[in-house]
């Protein structure tokens, strides 16, 4: 790790007027990726600006309904919150389908948006990586790329994003509330992340002056019809090959209102809503959950080691469906999938 | 790096260092000061500057759990954060678990259960469950099973790591703490 020097800052306005004079500095909230990135040496801030200290770990109502969730409130406090449980339990399932259980206690909310890949390439600062040094290429398209993207990527970058909150997130229509010393602003989740494109280097669409005040979620939290079904290489503590979060709305067995969300797949999570469209009107069962999931997939293409997640997908889709129409989510505890 | 001279780039960087601070620790009950840099890691402080090597340094990345302690009780790995981001924060380690020569009930169930074969990850494991059992986060085997994955034991312990922590879980005593 580069030596770098260390501030604290104690209000929101002391942190973005020092964020906005420094480009080398950066935010630090848990620090369990940041810290692990600065080990490898694939960051190297020349500062480092606390943020622990900023009133920003409340859970709180919103006035349209919702639920306001604070930057730096944890993983573990989002996903035991009992407003959490009660009204987005597949937002909770979702975390608590990630990481171990030390990591979400000092995980935040704002920086799990702000996690970067885990691409093994870009973790080795010895090899080529668009993302890491812009214009060195790309050593996963051509190399090990088991665990990489099948939707979205381009030729700069096939590099996934791993987390699992964020793919609940996007179901849930979450908007993320951000702010600068040029003013406050709100952006829809599925704007938050990017795809790599020719740009690979840039994983969000939040202005480098910018810092996540916190997440707002809706009023409808589809507490009656959802599920998180993740598929990985062992049943705990490991990232996603694929994961759905599904939502639905259910009138006597009819799809009044769907929603799916793939993680593992692409540098976002991904959503379609040609293939939600689809559920429209239509019976819940498996028929329907399958064309939807075509549609999700259409366009997806392996690199090699990873042609696999295309058929994996297409069947954890249905299956994750199958489940919220019953009102069976995956547990993230007893991992048998029903 | 610019520089060309292998002597003035030694020479710049000694210069330039960030400063130390003081910061203090509540460690096990007692108030430490320690001087630091910013880039120590709360595990190295702990280990190097602290003389508490009871915490083990396993991968250094927040893969293995080796070196788990509570900051104000909630277990977290030690390995991924820095020393300075705690100045004032109550500290538990593997050293502050027993209370004088009583056992925690969790070390008192790993050793009646055989928990361990080499004992590297031990530290860990037991932090770890003490965390979980204080916060009530332990119901069933399962719960166990699930909750205590960021815990990696390369000898294999894990059926009597899982019993000796169902023992604690059941045992009154340490719900109760």
């Amino acid at each position: 790790m580069n030596p770098f020097s260390y501030t604290r800052s104690g209000t929101l306005e002391n942190a973005v007027t020092e964020i906005a004079r420094d480009r080398r500095a950066k935010f630090i909230a848990g620090g369990t990726n940041l810290i692990d990135l600065m080990k490898e040496n694939v960051t190297r801030p020349s500062r480092l600006i606390d943020i622990n200290h900023l009133s920003l770990n409340k859970i709180e109502e919103t006035d349209n309904g919702g639920l306001r969730i604070g930057a730096l409130v944890t993983n573990s406090d989002v996903a035991y919150h009992p407003q959490i449980t009660r009204r987005y339990p597949l937002l909770a399932s979702a975390i608590l389908a990630g990481a171990s259980h030390q990591l979400r206690n000092m995980a935040t909310t704002g920086g799990n948006l702000l996690q970067r890949t885990r691409c093994s390439y870009f973790y080795d600062i010895t090899t080529a990586c668009n993302k890491r040094e812009p214009g060195t290429g790309c050593s996963a398209i051509n190399g090990f790329n088991r665990m990489h993207a099948i939707l979205g990527a381009s030729e700069e970058c096939i590099a996934t994003h791993p987390s699992d909150m964020c793919v609940a997130l996007m179901v849930l229509d979450a908007v993320v509330q951000v702010t600068s010393n040029r003013g406050a602003r709100a952006i829809p989740f599925a704007e938050f992340h990017r795809l790599p494109g020719d740009a690979p280097q840039i994983d969000t669409n939040l202005q480098p002056d910018e810092i996540i005040t916190s997440v707002d979620l809706p009023g409808e939290g589809f507490a009656g019809n959802h599920s998180y079904l993740k598929v990985r290489d062992r049943a705990s503590y490991a990232f996603a090959l694929v994961s759905v979060a599904a939502a639905l709305t259910l009138e006597g067995g009819v799809i009044k209102e769907a929603r799916i969300a793939l993680g593992g797949v692409a540098h976002k999570p991904w959503r379609n809503a040609e293939a939600e469209a689809l559920l429209k009107g239509k019976p819940a069962g498996q028929d329907n959950f399958r064309k939807a999931a075509e549609a999700l997939l259409s366009g997806a293409r392996g690199f090699g080691h990873n042609n696999f997640k295309i058929e994996l997908a297409k069947r954890a889709i249905p299956r994750a469906l199958k489940q919220a129409a019953a009102g069976t989510p995956q547990s993230q505890t007893i991992k048998k999938v029903l | 790096m610019n520089n060309k001279s292998g002597v003035e780039t030694a020479g710049n960087v000694s210069t330039s260092l960030p400063p130390k601070s003081w910061i203090t620790l509540k460690i096990n009950g007692a108030e430490r000061h320690l001087e630091i840099a910013p880039w120590t890691i709360l595990l190295d402080a702990l280990r190097n500057l602290l003389d508490l090597t009871g915490t083990k340094k396993g991968c250094d990345h927040g893969q293995c759990g080796a070196c788990t302690v509570l900051i104000d009780g909630k277990p977290i790995n030690s390995c991924l954060t820095l020393a300075i981001m705690h100045d004032g924060a109550e500290v538990t380690t593997i050293e502050g678990i027993a209370k004088g020569d009583a056992l925690h009930p969790v070390q008192q169930a790993f050793i009646e259960h055989d928990a361990f074969q080499c004992g590297y990850c031990t530290p860990g494991q037991i932090c770890s469950a003490v965390g979980l059992l204080n916060a009530g986060k332990l119901r069933t085997p399962d719960d166990i099973r699930e909750l205590m994955s960021g815990n990696i034991c390369r000898c294999g312990a894990y059926p009597n790591i899982v019993a000796a922590i169902e023992q604690a879980m059941q045992s009154e005593g340490s719900a109760a703490q």
